[in-house]
């Protein structure tokens, strides 16, 4: 039973790496940029529902609404000021420029909010603990069914806007062949601007995810980074379902693995990981693919 | 019309650079221990520095991993030394071995495509620092001290360490000065302008990286040995830091990414930096986030670079020069 | 009246010029042939003209508008659309999907997904396939339609014959005819000299980005075109070709 349990944890915990993986996968689908400091946006979008949750009291989810339009837009002008110009330099710009971002933003929230975990648990009323106990063995905790529902919606929103409608044509026109795109009229630009602000929208959704299961810290999100990457490359680079199962692939790899040995977890994910790698050889296909 | 590699700065210079190495071998003996570490610490920058930059300014790897060899080198020598293999020994052995496990690494990690090649030395780096939290035998999470150094003298001590790090820097300089200087420099420079290019010309691509790549193991790996030997005292959560990768970063990209000389001087600055900003704790790592970005973004070819274009200065001969024509053509390095 | 001005433009890519000091004009309702071998310029010209690449020097003017400067898709709102060399369509969206997305500048017009599959009705059966699953000739239809979807003033062909069967170009000639017919106003690149003669008003021949020979379909004699495509000079004639 604890094996069934296991899984049961793997997939709620993947769908939750699937979230925070999203937004990773889509800015590199349509402008092939890794974004670095990727994880230092999702707690830094943590860290601003945590402000809200600290100076009104209203729960976590209205925290988070509110923190919603600030991370936009900084996401506008992350895509403006830095991955723009990366774009257009070599191949090497982008990895350095956001690497030297995320230095920037562990420290400057290390400095605002000095190095405590926090958590935002509390403030998410009964969704933190509820759970349903099937067996003494086996449960089924409210938030991982949350999440789990949420990552389906997230991906099935993205999914439809991506294959029905103009906006979403025009996003994957730009993917596939931006040369081609600008020249029958679509705005190369702001088709970017488009997907960094998807990207940072999940990716706060995913910070708050992280703070509400766990706690975070200033320099939680190199951590995130690495299993967001992990569960974009374990399902295929490119492929927007791939992120959802890659990363429910890598959340049963840390669960069975914790299964073996509780201190085993992460590394089982990362020989998972590298296994991939080695069997794909640095494969996976450039489009973004619509599943159809 | 002539094709020359030395020019009388650069005879000058390298002239220079032996009589500033030997001079550096007596610092041990002017200078307290205090200042004799720090300067070992320079060392260390040094060559991390260069180690880095061979990597993505001479093979385009971008690898935000290589403290996965820092943290070979300082925990094989720990082990080696409590396997009582005499410490300076165990301290050799450890970077050789750093610089052989980078081969099967090698032939896995090279077949990554840029963002999965960084990211995936990360977790290698993840990984070997996940395996040794696992071993007691090696201090697991809490760390462990090199006390088989306590036979020495601190003053002794510290001297071996620095002429340890000065040879080893001189070494990795040395080595990688020739092999610019080589055919196989000049294929280097091919694939970092172009690598389909040169790979249609016969160049043997995956080699040359796979040299880059072995070459900065062993250099990452005498750069952990060096931190042990200096600080006596290592935890996986620090020798295994992606710090270690931010600050390469930062000296090659503010120094001159592709340039000899370049992640020489951006060591230097970030020595001159960490020493100034001792309190500065976040503040001064905002400060290096913030520049390495802005170099990346604005000023790629760093100040060594700006300084190479402004004065046409190259100060060792690893490029070449046409002479003698009507229109004097610098090219290379 | 002059819908199209190009004044002295150098295309550069790094240290090669591909275009250097060409000019030209076209008035509304002219069909321009644009000639050359290989390598000539005549595509970066095209590309220059439709914004997706900066030229070095010189000037684009489109209906008394100043665009050098503009990107792509802000030409295509002022009424210029290219059909890229390669046909370039986007291989995952369908026929349809294709079609309008490139209607993203809400041009008013006659064209719409209708009226494109009305002038290529091979394209019907098509309408809701992957792009990427066309054959040759038919996905070369798509990439026409899509450039008449934004309903340009200015037409740029690249190539519309290159990789296709005799038959296939002639198929896809035909419907060109159609919107020919209707005035507007076209440049295209033909390797096909016959054809190019025989569509055209007006003929520029390029040679190594240069301008060597302009004229009237009808009145260029046949040797003059190729002599001037290849760069011959004839030696019996006093002096130059061009």
């Amino acid at each position: 039973m604890t094996l069934l349990n296991a899984i049961v944890q793997g997939i709620f915990l993947g769908a939750f790496y699937a979230v925070l993986a999203c937004g990773l996968s889509i800015m590199f689908g349509v402008m092939r940029i890794i974004n670095l400091a990727h994880g230092d946006i999702a707690v830094l979008g943590a860290y601003l529902a945590f402000v809200v949750v600290e100076h009104t009291g209203a729960s976590a989810y209205v925290a988070f609404a509110a923190a919603l339009p600030v991370m936009l837009a900084l996401g506008y002008i992350l895509q403006i000021t830095i991955l723009e110009r990366s774009l257009k330099a070599g191949l090497l710009t982008p990895l350095l420029a956001t690497f030297g971002l995320s230095i920037v933003i562990q420290n400057l929230l290390l400095i605002a909010f000095s190095p405590d975990v926090r958590s935002l648990g509390p403030a998410a009323g009964a969704l933190t603990s509820a759970s349903w106990h099937v067996t003494s063995e086996l449960s089924f905790s409210a938030l991982g069914m949350v999440v789990l529902a949420v990552a389906v919606v997230v991906f099935g929103a993205l999914q439809l806007f991506l294959s029905r409608t103009r906006a979403g044509w025009a996003m994957r026109a730009t993917a596939e062949d931006a040369d081609a795109a600008e020249l029958v009229g679509i705005d190369s630009r702001s088709v970017y601007a488009r997907a960094t602000a998807i990207a940072v929208a999940i990716a706060a959704l995913g910070g708050l995810f992280l703070a509400i299961r766990s706690v975070f810290d200033p320099i939680s999100g190199p951590t995130q980074l690495i299993f967001a990457f992990e569960a974009v490359v374990i399902g295929g680079m490119g492929s927007l379902w791939g992120t959802l199962l890659g990363g429910i692939a890598l959340g049963l790899a840390q669960t069975l693995g914790a299964e073996i040995q509780p201190q085993f977890a992460v590394l089982a994910g990362h020989l998972l990981f590298l296994a991939v790698l080695i069997a794909r050889f640095g494969g996976g296909r450039l489009s973004l693919r619509v599943a159809r | 019309m002539r094709v020359e590699r030395w020019t009388r700065t650069s005879k000058v210079f390298t002239g220079g650079s032996a009589v500033v190495a030997f001079a550096l071998a007596s610092v041990p003996l002017i200078f307290d221990s205090d200042v004799v570490q720090k300067l070992t610490n320079l060392l260390i920058l040094v060559i991390l520095a260069t180690m880095w930059n061979a990597l993505a300014g001479y093979g385009g790897l971008v690898s935000v991993g290589q403290q996965a060899f820092i943290g070979i080198g300082a925990y094989g020598t720990v082990y080696l030394a409590g396997m009582g293999v005499s410490p300076y020994v165990a301290m050799l052995l450890a970077m050789v071995l750093a610089g052989v496990l980078s081969v099967p690494i090698s032939l896995f990690a090279l077949r990554l495509r840029a963002a999965q090649f960084a990211i995936g030395m990360w977790v290698i780096a993840e990984v070997a620092s996940l395996l040794v939290r696992l071993d007691k035998n090696l201090g697991a999470g809490t760390g462990i001290s090199l006390i088989q150094m306590n036979q020495f003298e601190p003053n002794f001590r510290q001297a071996y360490t620095f002429w340890m790090a000065l040879g080893f820097t001189v070494l990795f300089l040395t080595a990688l000065f020739f092999l610019l200087r080589s055919p196989l420099g000049a294929s280097l420079q091919a694939i970092r302008d172009d690598e389909d290019a040169a790979r249609s010309l016969g160049v043997r691509v995956a080699s040359r990286k796979r040299l880059l790549f072995v070459l900065a193991g062993f250099g990452c790996g005498a750069a952990g040995v060096l931190v042990v030997a200096n600080t006596l005292f290592i935890e996986p959560g620090s020798v295994f830091s992606v710090q270690w990768s931010a600050y390469m970063i930062f000296m090659v990209l503010v120094g001159g990414l592709g340039t000899f000389e370049g992640p020489i001087l951006g060591a230097i600055l970030l020595f001159a930096i960490q020493t100034t900003f001792t309190q500065g704790g976040p503040w001064y790592l905002v400060g290096l986030g913030a520049t390495a970005a802005l170099f990346a973004l604005v000023l790629p070819r760093g100040l060594w670079g700006v300084i190479e274009g402004r004065l046409g200065l190259h100060l060792l001969p690893v490029g070449y020069r046409v002479v003698g024509s009507k229109q004097k053509a610098e090219l290379g390095a | 009246m002059t819908l199209l001005k190009v004044e002295e433009l150098d295309c550069r890519y790094g240290l090669l010029q591909a275009v250097r000091g060409v000019s030209f004009e076209v008035a509304q309702g002219e069909i321009v042939a644009l000639i050359g071998a290989n390598g000539a310029g005549k595509t970066t010209l095209l590309r220059a003209i439709a914004g997706a690449h900066r030229p070095h020097a010189g000037k684009v003017t489109f209906d008394g508008e100043d665009v050098t400067r503009a990107p792509a898709h802000r030409r295509v709102a002022r009424g210029i659309a290219l059909v890229p060399e390669g046909r370039r369509l986007f291989p995952t969206l369908t026929v349809e999907e294709n079609l309008l997305v490139a209607a993203a500048a809400n041009r008013r017009g006659r064209w719409n997904v209708k009226a494109v599959l009305d002038t290529f009705p091979l394209l019907q059966a098509r309408r809701n396939m992957p792009a990427a699953t066309l054959s040759g000739g038919e996905q070369q239809a798509v990439a026409i339609g899509r450039a008449l979807m934004s309903n340009p003033r200015l037409l740029l062909l690249d190539e519309v014959s290159l990789g296709l069967a005799p038959v296939v170009v002639d198929a896809v000639y035909k419907s060109l005819a159609t919107v020919i017919s209707e005035g507007a106003t076209v440049v295209l690149v033909e390797q096909d000299l016959t054809r190019a003669l025989r569509v055209a008003g007006r003929v520029i021949c390029l040679l190594e980005g240069r301008v060597v020979l302009e004229g009237e379909a009808q009145s260029l004699d046949r040797d003059r075109v190729v002599d001037a495509y290849f760069g011959l000079r004839s030696p019996a004639a006093g002096g130059a070709s061009h």
